[in-house]
């Protein structure tokens, strides 16, 4: 076929407009959400006692790293998903493991050793791994057929990046049953189980985002 | 392709992607030479046909359409898509490369295609496709019929029409894809 002959069929479906990437991110993020919201209050359901949870630092601050990841992620996925998209928003997401650093010094400074320990280890380090990922799935599906309505040039990285978004999004749900509050328990055992969703996501990626 | 030149080329699109289809057939036509010439100039000898690649950037221009922020300067959008499918022709083809993207500045557009009597890859992916649409795009494409003639035709809908050759040029980019 003569590249004239197809540069003729192009124009001729040029009336069929794509949906613009903004709508194709929102209806994404909101299907994810519902998925993950579904699955979360038939699962798990808040913890009994988030009434007066809610009135603690740490509590709360699980919620600001959870949602600071899910957030710059979302900024980082944006920009993957598009050829010559500007990359290094992906940077934000540092903000993260920062704040989280940031956190564990400060519990450390105020814990007793052996509590630091004790509170680490948390009662529910299994549950935690294994939810996060489970309540994770929807999201990424919903997150990795966003990027192929995009057309991300490293598909691979931007797999794993809609992983980390999921793993954001799961673990803010998730968080509102955990009764582990620690900083360290966080940084630990969220992180393992959100890396897992990029690792899950970069093999995605990899198979699904190809245009 | 120089300040102003990419200027031009982002307002022609601009305009184009607001429902001007003689505008679109214009950028598309411009894409062309410039990702001919992109691609002439990183191809040695033998393994990788230059229109083959400019084809397959053509229909990702096209299905893409909607990544580019109109707000943005249309070359590095326009360039990374042709390097992306670029590098998944050498690989196709077998070979690893790096293709350094700084050297676009001083690129050359080639307006003419060199034509072979072989079908390209394009084609090829066509005569793959579901009787129905392939019928409908190759009327469209290679026959140079409308819309409404090919509706006429085949004895469809003009709707049925569009949504087959939409899906046609899907599939076709498709088959690129899973190789």
């Amino acid at each position: 076929m003569r590249t004239d002959r197809l540069i003729e069929a192009l124009k001729a479906d040029a009336a069929v407009k794509p949906a613009p990437m903004s709508r194709a991110w929102l209806m994404a993020g909101l299907a994810g959400a519902a998925i993950a919201a579904a699955l979360f209050f038939a699962m798990l359901g808040p913890r009994p006692d988030i009434g007066t949870a809610m009135h603690s630092m740490r509590f709360l601050f699980k919620f600001a790293a959870t949602l600071l990841l899910l957030a710059t992620a979302l900024v980082a996925l944006a920009a993957l998903g598009r050829p010559a998209g500007d990359r290094r928003r992906a940077w934000l997401m540092l903000a993260v493991p920062a704040l989280l650093a940031a956190a564990v010094v400060v519990d450390m400074a105020v814990m007793p050793a052996d509590a630091m320990r004790e509170r680490w280890m948390g009662s529910n380090m299994m549950l935690c791994l294994g939810s996060i990922p489970l309540l994770g799935l929807g999201p990424l599906a919903a997150f990795l057929l966003g990027l192929r309505h995009g057309a991300p040039t490293r598909p691979t990285l931007a797999g794993a990046v809609a992983g980390l978004a999921a793993g954001g999004l799961a673990a803010t749900f998730y968080a509102a049953h955990c009764t582990d509050d620690s900083p360290l328990f966080v940084a630990s055992w969220y992180t393992l189980g959100i890396a897992m969703l990029a690792l899950l996501g970069a093999l995605g990626g990899r198979l699904l985002a190809r245009w | 392709m120089g300040g102003s030149d990419e200027a031009e080329l982002s307002r022609l699109l601009r305009v184009a992607l607001g429902g001007d289809e003689k505008a679109y057939a214009d950028f598309l036509h411009r894409a062309a030479a410039l990702v001919r010439g992109y691609v002439r100039r990183r191809v040695g000898q033998g393994g990788i046909d230059p229109e083959d690649v400019v084809q397959e950037t053509l229909l990702a221009l096209h299905l893409k359409r909607h990544t580019w922020r109109t707000d943005a300067p249309v070359g590095p959008w326009l360039y990374a898509i042709a390097r992306f499918k670029l590098i998944d022709a050498f690989r196709r083809a077998g070979r690893r490369i790096t293709v350094d993207l700084d050297a676009v500045s001083d690129t050359l557009a080639s307006p003419e295609a060199e034509e072979t009597a072989s079908p390209r890859d394009v084609e090829r992916a066509l005569a793959s496709l579901a009787p129905g649409q392939q019928a409908v795009v190759r009327s469209i494409s290679v026959d140079g019929n409308s819309i409404a003639e090919t509706a006429g035709r085949l004895g469809m809908q003009e709707t049925a029409v569009r949504v087959a050759l939409h899906r046609g040029l899907a599939a076709i980019a498709r088959k690129f894809g899973s190789d």
